[in-house]
């Protein structure tokens, strides 16, 4: 018996995967829908691993599906709802163009509509699946909640972006999991903590919007129409226990939800507010102690975190982003207020005596409290991103701001870290170490004072920099000359000798230098050696790293040598300033 | 006054205007009469004809021309009738049109209300556009019109004092001529003006007749007997009803009611993740490869980054001037004072739509991630302190050529260095001292040297262009150097049977021997090598263009030639002994040959998968060979192992010129174009169960390069671990 002959291209990947044109030849669909239907159901292309056996003998450049994935898609119930759309749309142009109002408002009566909700549920079978991918679904929906009202998009979707977004923050400040901010020259980016899942969104800047035109709207409301739907179950399944809107609160309620200020519980109900349930944190199946007591300093951390603005009373001026800073203070705690004309939902005035901060963008304020401290809106971003309640001078009206951090910087070795963001984590180390963060007003003062005082000693310094560092040198040298001594002894006698006749230090010094410089180039030359014998095929690997290495420490060189020069400069600048004032 | 002339301007406008009513009046003809008739029961038959007017006839024209008081009487009628709009618009028209027709009678005779004024036949257009010229128009036939002389400020001034009806004068704008309005005329402007009804007609509610009156009245309007379709229900309504029946029955057609209902119903959620505890079945069928997280931004995007970050000029010229591709950033890093000076990205939507095209259209793909630290790729070998002695640093130069030094070759004690260079010389030195101890003129530049290996023979062998000298340098031990002599001189004279040898040796006598000269060889072609056996009885030379004699080998003490290869196999590079047994090795371009001299056969060819191989060195075992090749390699071929290499060393950037096995340590050397000699530690254990090793120790550096050529030969020291190496620049080097 002889087995049937196999053929080429008729099993194994060749079958595996399909190009587009295949797809679209066997969904029966246009490229439109093929590519609707591809964002609804989470449909990407694969790229197979070997392009030629694929491709059935050509490389040439496709895009390869799944098979497996088509055949799913190919049984999925909205492939007919697009269909049925097309003859509606069909059935309505012959209507109109037959002028035959009744048809056409019966026809248009009968659209056909299609639920997501089972997508969604396919695609995240599980709610915390849902929560990792909700990134881009929370950037996207703030994106079109900016939108204006204009024919790219539907109205509609516009309108829920809004609401769902509004409801999300409602969330976001009711279960106090925010944890980063950062003002980007692109917009504001957030990143929150929910379920233990960190999420992070980017809200655009809302001045001076402009339409570009090189965007294919028609894909952007695609991803809207899964992304809304998917954000309304995550937030229903969010607020579950807390409450429940229905419709008619909220027309009613639209613009003062929308302002923040309120919690929903409030809102809805007009009831107290309910204390949050401070987390309990049951014993771990660990048995370490020191673990136990990690996580406990963990969750203090982030308790003082949640509470960061708790006490504290915030009135915003007209000038500032309202929206955000009120998102941000009531997410940490703080209580918040704005005049009444710019928006509705203030709860206090301007001429609040309680009021300890607010928060001002522009050059000149001429009424001011002295109650209350002035500051930009800057501090209370860099409060949440240093987790603690920053001095505030440098924050009052008129001040050069200091540079924002971005936080989701993780420092790597080599990289380069600018001198204010070590000072930061040096801060935060300390604070860590157990050392008290003073939060009360007094205290608070008392340290600006303090501040001053070292701000005063440190220009002092600077004054007399230029002799210290000779004497630094020197103890330097002393300090070599100390660790020369005891390295090598032989070495010393010669250099004796020399002394008598001259102080030649130098010559000692040098030899030192000599043994360090010595071991390092042997060392190096062992390291280069050993490069040598690195096999080919590892060789590539190697020098990749390397280069990337190199390009990394070149680029932390060129950063650190232009923050010198500029510094350099400064001081100069400082020094020109101070002698033409004397 | 000047309201008048207002109004009469505002007037003319409804003139030109009216050519719109006249597609009312013409649809409403017949309302119009008849309520006309109804009002004309009350009133006199004349009016009749003002009524009918409004159908184009010239005699009802003329009629209200002469006739203004029945005129005045239709006004008050058709006022009356304040319901139909249109109608009076036309009235005004014509009392407009009759106006003017008092002071040109012959204007009114193109006239009619219902079509457009056809004395000017511009149309609905700003008049002004005719301001710069002589005519204001045309009429029908196409003729200008001419305007009307106008006086002066003084005629004008003289005619407001002279003319008691200057008052009520206004000019026609279509025609300019002036129009004298008659006293009705000015009674209805003032009633316009007072927003009475205009003629001023005394009843302005006339009482209503009911034809059709409400009630019910005992005997019918008409007497036919109702129709049978009046008493059965109609077949086709039921019909239609049927349908939608229907349709509501199958859900196509929905009630107003039910409609409501079903707009209300926004996007409906539900507990999706009720139950959290998912069956396997619906799990998707294979591992998500979920997208990729958008990267976060660093420092360098904030609206106030430190200053480092900023750009300099050349920076952002550059980013300007890359492709988009290319930049590594899709931003210029920018500083704002404040929050509020922070503009809206401009393409922060077009961003958006990118990730969302790549969400999917980007192919993905599973890569693990290898978390390699690049320290583990370097290999695990033993360090090079513990592997000495080798040479390490340089100790000697020895200065005296001024061209490249070809070749270089130390004597068995390792008392005596001799070199050949370009400049046509060869030169003695000693080792120790760097002291040259002699110098040859030679016709040509030598290719190689080689010195005797045997320590009791004092012979140095120099391939000069095509012939091969056999020297005596007569350095060292006197005693040596007679003995030499001698054994050269008591050659064993036994003549070869049949075969002519293939070249003769020339023995050299007087000025030549005393200069050192023992024997010229001359080949036919030029010798680029040469080569002692370990014994130092025979020596190879090689001719690469020598086609079938390319491989010579000499008997010293018979001083004899032979061929042993009757067919070149490529071109041969150099030619080596097996340092134990009977094998040659032949290295042409990219083969190794190895043959057995004694049964006269092939025995192995070694694959070195280089391009061209530049020079070969054996280990004093005789099992390992090391090959340098012009495309950089350096190889080690274990006969034991295979043939095919067993290391491949790719450490000089340049060809490689010469390698060199130390005698006596496991060293062997490669000098290279690119100004460098590296020394590698090449052990070779007896057990053959273990492979050699291979560590390089030390990169000697310290020839410069001329004319893109290195270090061109180097050779160990025989007893000591000293490498010589000669360059281009002219020198000998020891390292030490």
């Amino acid at each position: 018996m002889v087995g049937e002959k196999k053929k080429k291209y008729e099993s194994g990947s060749a079958t595996a995967y399909m190009s587009r044109n295949q797809a679209i030849k066997k969904l029966q669909l246009n490229l439109a829908d093929f590519r609707r239907l591809c964002i609804l159901k989470g449909i990407y292309p694969h790229e197979p691993r070997h392009k030629k056996r694929v491709g059935k003998g050509s490389t040439a450049p496709k895009t390869y599906y799944f098979a497996k994935d088509i055949n799913y898609i190919s049984h999925e119930p909205i492939i007919n709802k697009f269909r049925e759309f097309k003859h509606f749309v069909r059935r309505l142009k012959k209507a109109i163009n037959k002028r035959n109002t009744d048809a056409a408002n019966r026809i248009r009566a009968n659209k056909p509509k299609y639920k997501l909700d089972h997508i969604v549920k396919e695609r995240y079978p599980s709610f915390i699946d849902a929560l990792r991918d909700v990134d881009d679904c929370l950037s996207m929906c703030f994106l079109f909640a900016t939108f204006p009202k204009t024919a790219h998009t539907s109205y509609d979707f516009i309108l829920l972006s809004k609401r769902l977004t509004v409801e999300f923050m409602h969330y976001v400040i009711a279960s106090k999991s925010l944890r980063k901010v950062f003002i980007s020259i692109k917009g504001i980016y957030y990143q929150a903590e929910i379920m233990g899942q960190t999420i992070s969104w980017v809200v655009p800047h809302k001045l001076g919007y402009d339409h570009p035109t090189e965007v294919d709207y028609k894909i952007m409301q695609t991803f809207t129409e899964f992304y809304t739907t998917l954000l309304g179950f995550l937030e229903l399944e969010d607020k579950e226990g807390t409450t429940k809107m229905n419709a008619e609160f909220r027309e009613q309620h639209e613009e003062r939800l929308a302002a923040l200020s309120q919690s929903l519980q409030t809102l809805h109900a007009g009831s107290e507010e309910e204390e949050i349930e401070m987390d309990d944190f049951p014993s771990e199946n660990t048995d370490d102690p020191d673990q136990i007591e990690q996580v406990k300093v963990e969750a203090e951390k982030l308790k003082k975190l949640q509470n960061l603005f708790k006490g504290l009373k915030f009135y915003l001026s007209r000038e500032v982003p309202r929206e955000t800073l009120v998102f941000l203070i009531r997410s940490f705690g703080g209580e918040v207020s704005w005049c009444h004309t710019v928006s509705v939902g203030s709860t206090y005035k301007e001429d609040d005596e309680t009021i300890t901060h607010q928060i001002v963008d522009r050059t000149v304020m001429p009424n001011q409290y002295l109650s209350r401290y002035y500051i930009q809106p800057q501090w209370v971003f860099d409060c949440i991103n240093s987790r603690q309640l920053l001095p505030v001078e440098d924050y009052f009206i008129g001040a050069v701001l200091p540079p924002h951090l971005s936080p989701f910087v993780q420092e790597e070795e080599g990289d380069y870290v600018p001198p204010e963001r070590r000072s930061q984590l040096a801060g935060q180390s300390a604070t860590d170490s157990g050392v008290e963060v003073v939060s009360d007003e007094e205290d608070s003062e008392d340290e600006d004072e303090e501040d001053k005082d070292e701000e005063e000693e440190k220009e002092s310094e600077e004054e007399e920099s230029d002799e210290s560092e000779v004497e630094e040198q020197t103890t330097n040298k002393g300090k070599k000359r100390k660790f020369d001594t005891s390295g090598s002894g032989k070495k010393e006698k010669p250099t004796k000798g020399l002394n008598t006749r001259s102080m030649s230090v130098k010559a000692g010094e040098l030899e030192v230098d000599n043994v360090d410089q010595r071991l390092q180039r042997q060392t190096k030359e062992e390291k280069r050696l050993a490069e040598m014998m690195i096999p080919k095929k590892k060789k590539r690997l190697y020098d990749k790293m390397m280069y990337s290495k190199k390009k990394k420490t070149q680029e932390a060189k060129v950063l650190e040598e232009k923050r010198k020069s500029i510094e350099l400069s400064k001081k100069s600048e400082r020094k020109r300033k101070r002698k033409s004032t004397s | 006054m000047d309201l008048f002339h207002d109004k009469s301007a505002s007037e003319s406008d409804g003139d030109t205007t009216d050519s719109e009513e006249s597609v009312y009046s013409g649809l409403e003809e017949e309302p119009d009469t008849s309520d006309d008739e109804e009002v004309k029961n009350d009133d006199k038959s004349d009016s009749e004809n003002g009524d009918n007017s409004e159908s184009d006839d010239d005699e009802s024209d003329k009629e209200n021309v002469i006739d203004n008081d029945t005129e005045d009487k239709d006004v008050n009628e058709e006022d009356t009738n304040t319901v139909n709009v249109a109608a009076k618009n036309k009235y005004n028209d014509k009392n407009n049109t009759r106006t003017t027709s008092q002071t040109v009678e012959d204007e009114y005779y193109h006239d009619s209300s219902d079509e457009e004024d056809i004395r000017n036949t511009v149309g609905n257009i700003p008049m002004e556009w005719y301001r710069d010229y002589p005519h204001i128009g045309y009429d029908v036939e196409g003729r200008k019109l001419i305007k009307p002389k106008k006086g002066d400020e003084l005629d004008e001034f003289l005619q407001r004092m002279d003319n008691p009806d200057y008052w009520r004068t206004v000019t026609n704008k279509m025609t300019g001529q002036n129009v004298l309005l008659t006293k009705e005329d000015v009674s209805l402007i003032e009633g316009l003006m007072l927003q009475r009804t205009p003629g001023g007609a005394k009843e302005t509610y006339e009482p209503w007749i009911d034809f059709f009156t409400h009630e019910t009245m005992i005997h019918p309007v008409t007497n036919r007997p109702a129709d049978k379709r009046s008493f059965i229900p109609s077949k086709w309504e039921k019909l239609k009803v049927g349908q939608m029946v229907h349709a509501i029955k199958m859900g196509w057609m929905k009630r107003s009611t039910e409609k409501k209902e079903k707009e209300d119903d926004e996007p409906k959620y539900h507990m999706l993740w009720k139950d959290d505890e998912e069956n396997e079945a619906t799990r998707r069928y294979r591992a998500n490869i979920p997208a990729p997280k958008a990267t976060l931004p660093g420092h360098v995007e904030s609206y106030n980054p430190p200053p480092e970050y900023l750009f300099t000029k050349e920076e952002e010229e550059q980013w300007l001037s890359q492709e988009p591709e290319e930049r590594r950033m899709n931003f210029i890093p920018k500083k704002y004072d404040s929050l509020r000076l922070v503009p809206a990205y401009s393409s922060f939507v077009k961003e958006r739509f990118e990730r969302c095209l790549d969400l999917y259209l980007c192919p993905r793909q599973q890569q693990t991630r290898m978390n390699i630290n690049p320290e583990d790729l370097i290999p695990k070998l033993p360090k090079p302190k513990d592997l000495q002695p080798f040479p390490t640093q340089q100790a000697i130069i020895y200065k005296g050529h001024t061209d490249i030094v070809r070749c270089i070759s130390a004597d068995p004690t390792g008392q005596w260095l001799a070199s050949g260079c370009d400049d046509e010389t060869v030169k003695f030195w000693e080792v120790l001292t760097g002291r040259c101890m002699k110098t040859l003129k030679v016709s040509g530049t030598p290719r190689c040297i080689a010195w005797n290996p045997n320590p009791a023979i004092c012979l140095c062998l120099v391939a000069v262009d095509q012939s091969l000298l056999v020297l005596n340098p007569g350095l060292g031990d006197k005693i040596l150097i007679s003995n030499t002599d001698s054994m050269i001189q008591n050659k064993e004279t036994s003549e070869p049977a049949g075969k002519s040898p293939p070249l003769s040796w020339t023995v050299c006598e007087d000025d030549q021997y005393d200069e050192g000269y023992r024997f010229i060889l001359s080949h036919p072609k030029e010798i680029t090598h040469v080569s002692w056996h370990g014994k130092g009885d025979y020596f190879a030379s090689v001719m690469p263009k020598g086609d079938s004699k390319a491989v010579l080998i000499h008997q010293l003490s018979k001083q004899r030639s032979q061929n042993p290869f009757s067919k070149p196999k490529g071109l041969v590079q150099c030619v080596y002994f097996h340092p134990i047994r009977p094998f040659l090795f032949v290295a042409t371009q990219r083969y190794i040959r190895v043959y057995n001299l004694l049964k006269q056969e092939l025995t192995k060819k070694l694959m070195t998968s280089c391009r061209w191989v530049s020079s070969m060195s054996i280990h004093s075992g005789g099992d390992n060979l090391v090959i340098g090749s012009y495309d950089c390699k350096l190889t080690w071929f274990d006969l034991d192992l295979s043939t095919k290499p067993y290391q491949t060393l790719r450490h000089h950037k340049k060809a490689i010129r010469q390698v060199s096995f130390h005698k006596r340590y496991p060293l062997f050397a490669s000098a290279s174009d690119d100004g460098t000699v590296i020394v590698c530690h090449g052990m070779v254990y007896n057990d053959l169960l273990q492979n050699p090793l291979i560590v390089p120790v030390k990169v000697l550096h310290g020839h410069k390069i001329t004319k893109d050529l290195g270090v061109i030969d180097c050779e160990f020291h025989p007893t000591q671990p000293w490498v010589f190496s000669s360059g281009a620049d002219g020198t000998i080097r020891l390292f030490t």
